[in-house]
């Protein structure tokens, strides 16, 4: 069959970028070779359990969820002003949304040093209009801005590809059956427009459960996350069984959160979102 | 029938230069069926947005039950629309777009369980509430979409081309339906559409509208019986449009040809405008009339045959269920209660769009 053929190549891109990794975190992730020969272990799975890295973990989650949280209120509105028919800058919002991404990450990234500093912009501002310093940086405030800033875009485009979608006679049929404008959000624009809040969430909440370069440079390396645990295991301490461990445990918590996200949607929408 | 429910005063609605109603003063009885009929861009749909109140009039009133509505809001009207395509809510069952209406409306949930199941019954889908809208096929669809209309209960049911999707047999047997149901529910009827054979078929009352004008109203045998002028006798069934001379009252000159027909009061010499039907053009031998014609093509049609003959001046459309040979002389004739003399006018016709227009 020639639809196989095509995906062929797919089929290859896959098995070599990512199904073989995960193999390789697996691996990493139960064995251990310090002996010189490789050998089954539980000591890393059993090592982040230790109430340091739960601790990290659990602040991770509470971040990433917290961004997210910002991202959605940030961006449902932005999403339905884009989307609104009658809005006429509508492509230059647009650019304006994706237009960071153009931009290297790590460098955006630094122009918040500049802004956040104690030395920087806002404070020299600040100080200009008589305000005395604010620490704005290297807490978990920056780290917040710092992943909404970055992931709003992913929150945006998702919820906004699918509101232009919606048409706009199902708008009318809910106000001909006399729901006023609160109710035909609530009943029909909103649960329309789930698939793409859960695109959204998705695509926010993951990168940000696993950021390790926003905590690094926004808190000065004084916010640990458990992508700066993972990142230092592989980089610094060069135990790849642990750091293997902790990306698997990273895994499982994405996949756990997206069930539960799908199954949330899926009881409200009836069709299906990513996964 | 009853009172006026709906009138429409002087309605004009521009879009930038287009004037997309021009002036429009009609009223629809209660209970009855009324059929804004006309090819697209004529201001039919744009009429039955005013009303649903999803577009705003620039000009004039528009009254329900003798009060006057351009500022209510479309979700505190008393009617309800069934759209074009069908615009049903996705997220929710058959069973739960039945029911957006009353459970807005806050009615207790057991009533309104009660009411799904007999307007799904008036459709014809009895036991469908729990199926998913994307599980039915068009026809379907459509009988949710009024039912969900007409569990509200409106004084009016408002229909936008609503069979426009569907395919002819399908069309036929919901264009029956929608008649039956009609009667069972006794609620006034606005449908929009522009197949000429469903408003027929359908309406108590025909409005044929074009270029934002009404055209004409009246009931479907008056409307294709004695059209009022050129532009009804060719959007109405087909037709012979023939350019002539009124000679005096009761006298006319087509195709060259002096006719007796009914007609008086057009003056003397005037030019006029003929309308004769195909089923009324009688084709003889040629010795037994005064105009002849040529066959120049004959196609069977199923009930009838559809014979061109090329007369001195015009090319004559007739229907008749004898077929000719192309190429024989004939002679034509009319009887002069068939002749239908109006007074001339250029006709703008846009091309009549036979696919479903958006």
């Amino acid at each position: 069959m020639s639809k196989r053929r095509f995906s062929l190549p797919y089929l290859i891109w896959m098995s070599i970028f990512i199904v073989v990794p995960l193999l390789l975190v697996v691996f990493y992730a139960f064995t251990d070779n310090s002996s010189g020969k490789t050998v089954f272990t539980l000591d890393h799975i059993k090592a982040i359990f230790e109430p340091l890295y739960l601790k990290v973990i659990g602040r991770s989650l509470y971040m990433s969820l917290i961004a997210t949280i910002v991202c959605f209120i940030l961006g449902y509105p932005a999403a339905m002003i884009l989307a609104s028919k009658d809005f006429a800058k509508k492509s230059t919002m647009l650019i304006l949304i994706v237009l960071p991404m153009w931009m290297n990450f790590l460098l955006r990234t630094y122009s918040w040093l500049s802004l956040l500093e104690n030395e920087g912009l806002i404070n020299r501002f600040l100080a200009l209009i008589g305000f005395g310093q604010v620490q704005l940086m290297y807490n978990n405030f920056a780290v917040v801005l710092g992943m909404v800033y970055n992931f709003l875009p992913f929150m945006i485009l998702p919820i906004y590809s699918v509101l232009v979608k919606i048409d706009k006679s199902v708008i009318e049929a809910a106000k001909d059956l006399g729901a006023n404008n609160i109710k035909v959000f609530g009943r029909v624009i909103f649960p329309l427009s789930m698939p793409g809040v859960i695109s959204g969430i998705t695509m926010t909440f993951m990168p940000a459960l696993s950021t390790f370069v926003i905590s690094r440079l926004l808190s000065g390396g004084k916010i640990t996350l458990i992508g700066n645990i993972i990142e230092q295991q592989f980089t610094i301490t060069g135990d790849w069984g642990l750091g293997s461990a902790l990306s698997l445990l990273l895994m499982v918590l994405i996949f756990v959160s997206m069930i539960f996200i799908n199954k949330y949607g899926d009881e409200s929408v009836g069709a299906g979102g990513l996964l | 029938m009853g009172k006026k429910i709906i009138e429409l005063k002087n309605i004009y609605k521009k879009y930038g230069d287009f004037t997309a109603i021009d002036g429009i003063n009609l009223y629809i009885n209660e209970g009855e069926f009324l059929t804004l009929l006309g090819p697209s861009g004529c201001g039919k749909t744009t009429t039955l947005r005013i009303i649903g109140g999803f577009e705003q009039p620039d000009g004039g009133d528009i009254l329900f039950d003798g009060v006057r509505i351009n500022d209510v809001p479309a979700h505190k009207r008393m009617l309800n629309t069934v759209f074009q395509k069908y615009a049903l809510f996705t997220h929710l069952t058959v069973g739960q777009n039945i029911a957006f209406g009353p459970t807005i409306k806050k009615i207790n949930p057991e009533q309104i369980q009660k009411d799904v199941k007999k307007y799904l019954n008036i459709v014809n889908l009895e036991g469908y509430e729990d199926r998913d809208i994307s599980t039915l096929s068009g026809g379907q669809q459509q009988r949710v979409a009024i039912a969900r209309a007409l569990i509200n209960k409106p004084k009016v049911l408002l229909l936008d081309e609503p069979l426009g999707a569907l395919d002819l047999k399908l069309r036929k047997d919901m264009q029956d339906e929608l008649k039956t149901m009609h009667k069972d529910v006794g609620i006034t009827f606005v449908y929009v559409t522009h197949d000429q054979e469903e408003a027929l078929t359908l309406s108590d009352t025909i409005v044929v509208m074009n270029n934002g004008r009404i055209q004409q109203i009246g009931t479907p045998v008056d409307i294709y019986n004695e059209p009022k002028n050129a532009f009804v006798a060719y959007f109405i069934g087909e037709s012979n449009i023939i350019n002539s001379i009124m000679i005096k009252d009761k006298l006319v000159r087509i195709d060259g040809v002096d006719f007796a027909c009914v007609d008086t009061g057009f003056g003397q010499d005037s030019t006029v405008d003929v309308v004769v039907r195909p089923e009324d053009v009688i084709l003889v031998r040629p010795d037994k009339a005064k105009l002849k014609g040529k066959v120049t093509l004959v196609t069977f049609k199923g009930v009838h045959y559809e014979i061109w003959v090329e007369g001195p001046s015009f090319e004559w459309k007739v229907h008749s269920t004898i077929p000719q040979m192309v190429g024989d002389e004939l002679g034509i004739t009319v009887d002069p209660y068939n002749i239908h003399v109006m007074h001339h006018e250029a006709i703008e016709i846009k091309p009549v769009e036979t696919v479903v227009n958006a």
